[in-house]
């Protein structure tokens, strides 16, 4: 065994069984701190000794018992009457630190638990998003602090004063009760297309156009959540939706770094095997709203999106389709965003001066938003209104937030005449 | 676990005698039949506040809430619940009974 297979051992052992080993030392222990710094000193120790012991045979389980060792190290240290005292008032059966190592379901369970407990609602929207990436995806504070352009220390504060939040007011390690179980799920969601949005569309000047490692830790997440809740429809369709998005992504920014609109991609570029796992799931989303289960809006998303990936040819996209699949969105969420976005479908069933007529209806809400005046840009231009056409590019360049998106509303505006 | 549900109070006038029932049928049928309750109450208005402060050795009498809102506390319950989870529940409750917006803070 030598340190570079010793490295990349490390490597897929923190990948796979990371959210595993801080979950089941939260199920010991009732501390989200403990468990996440014995977890991150355990996978320490591994970088020390496994390049010169070897890699153990079951890496993961190596893992996790250093880990309660690290744990129980620390309780010691620290004063263990007042962590009793926390574990009684948390409702924690007290650790024991030669209980058997869990099941295997039970892991699982434990794993969606510590995803409910960081993605509660009664925390701040950019606090579950942070708790979620450090606790269940394993990214590090500084990583975290980067890919959302906030200092460390504040990133830092933001996961401490949640995890105190968790103490304090005492939220459950539990998965929620039915009645809650759809409102819960779809809470999660939200963290994870948050998560895959500003990696997919990174905000700020200095930051890559497309951030490949939140988009594929969110993929990553919504796998775990589709294999812990796989009854829940949404969640095929968020993944469908990540997934399918996910494939066009090399062909949607230049290799001078400009982002490529749908309609002038190079498809060939498209990942053949994301697409084609997105459109399975999509078929069986299809499958079942024929049986009567009404899908919700990550599906319907998905299905638009796979009807865009249907089409070899942009002149082959079955427009009438996706404005159907609109429609429904638009009854299910009647956001100005989402009309929005139906309008550039529209343009394309019957033309730019009805789409035009139907988002200079949006602008009330609408005027702060880059996308609002992209959209009336590309209409305007469509219908040989130049002198309109361009301020409506310079007011959207203006407010866009991604530099692949700036460089893409430049070239369009310079090319009007 | 106790946590303090206080009530927020946003617009002018005390609760009507609907919201009255209803808070009565919330504190028997649900808090006290389900062995959550500890203590509740209703407060008078913050105009009639006196704001004391003895840290200096002789008492200070200050006419007044310690701080004017627009928002402020009319009422509050005490309630035993397992977990968050169990006192957002019941909080939810509470806020559609007392028909306000209602805060919930653990005791330490």
């Amino acid at each position: 065994m030598n340190g570079v297979d010793a490295r990349a051992a490390i490597t897929q052992v923190h990948h796979e069984e990371w959210a595993r080993v801080v979950a089941s030392l939260v199920s010991r222990f009732g501390d989200l701190d403990i468990a996440e710094e014995a977890a991150a000193e355990a996978f320490a120790t591994a970088v020390e000794r496994w390049p010169a012991d070897g890699v153990p045979p079951n890496p993961g389980a190596w893992v996790t018992t250093t880990a309660i060792r690290k744990a129980i190290d620390r309780i010691r240290r620290e004063n263990k009457r007042v962590v009793k005292h926390k574990e009684a008032q948390m409702g924690y059966d007290p650790p024991d630190p030669i209980d058997p190592p869990e099941p295997l379901g039970t892991i699982d369970d434990q794993r969606l638990r510590l995803i409910f407990i960081c993605c509660h609602p009664a925390l701040a929207i950019q606090a579950r998003v942070a708790l979620t990436l450090r606790m269940v995806g394993g990214l590090t504070v500084p990583e975290i602090a980067r890919a959302f352009l906030v200092q460390e220390p504040a990133m830092g504060r933001r996961i401490t004063r949640a995890k105190e939040k968790i103490a304090a007011a005492r939220v459950p390690f539990r998965v929620p009760s039915a009645a809650d179980l759809p409102a819960r799920v779809a809470g999660v969601l939200a963290v994870l297309y948050l998560i895959f949005n500003e990696g997919y569309l990174a905000t700020g000047p200095h930051t890559d156009p497309v951030r490949l490692d939140l988009t594929a830790e969110a993929i990553r997440l919504t796998r775990l959540v589709l294999a812990l809740v796989p009854e829940d429809g949404e969640v095929a369709g968020l993944l469908a939706l990540m997934l399918l998005t996910e494939a066009r992504r090399t062909a949607r920014v230049s290799a001078s770094g400009e982002l490529i609109a749908l309609d002038e991609q190079d498809r060939g570029a498209w990942d053949v095997a994301l697409i084609a796992e997105g459109h399975r799931l999509v078929r069986g989303r299809l499958a079942a709203a024929a049986a009567g289960v009404a899908p919700g809006r990550y599906q319907i998303l998905a299905a638009i999106n796979a009807v865009h990936t249907s089409a070899p040819h942009v002149r082959d996209t079955d427009w009438t389709q996706i404005v159907a699949l609109y429609d429904q969105l638009v009854r299910l969420d009647p956001s100005p965003v989402i009309a929005l976005n139906r309008a550039v479908a529209v343009a394309e069933l019957d033309g730019p001066a009805v789409a035009l007529a139907a988002v200079d209806r949006l602008e009330e809400t609408l005027a702060g938003y880059h996308a609002y005046h992209a959209t009336r840009a590309e209409l305007l231009r469509h219908l040989g209104r130049s002198h309109q056409s361009r301020s409506a590019y310079d007011r959207a360049i203006e407010l866009a937030g991604n530099i692949a998106e700036t460089a893409f509303l430049t070239r369009r505006r310079d090319q009007l005449g | 676990m106790q946590y303090l549900i206080s009530v927020v109070h946003d617009s002018a006038g005390l609760a009507t005698p609907s919201e009255m029932a209803a808070i009565d049928a919330f504190n028997d049928d649900r808090l006290i039949a389900d062995g959550h309750w500890v203590f509740a109450g209703g407060l008078a208005a913050p105009s009639t506040a006196t704001v004391v402060d003895n840290r200096g050795g002789e008492a200070l009498f200050t006419d007044g809430p310690f701080v004017e809102t627009k928002e402020f506390i009319i009422g509050f319950w005490i309630i035993e619940a397992a977990d968050l989870d169990v006192a957002l529940g019941l909080a939810a409750e509470g806020s559609t009974a007392c028909n306000r917006k209602v805060e919930v803070r653990p005791f330490l």
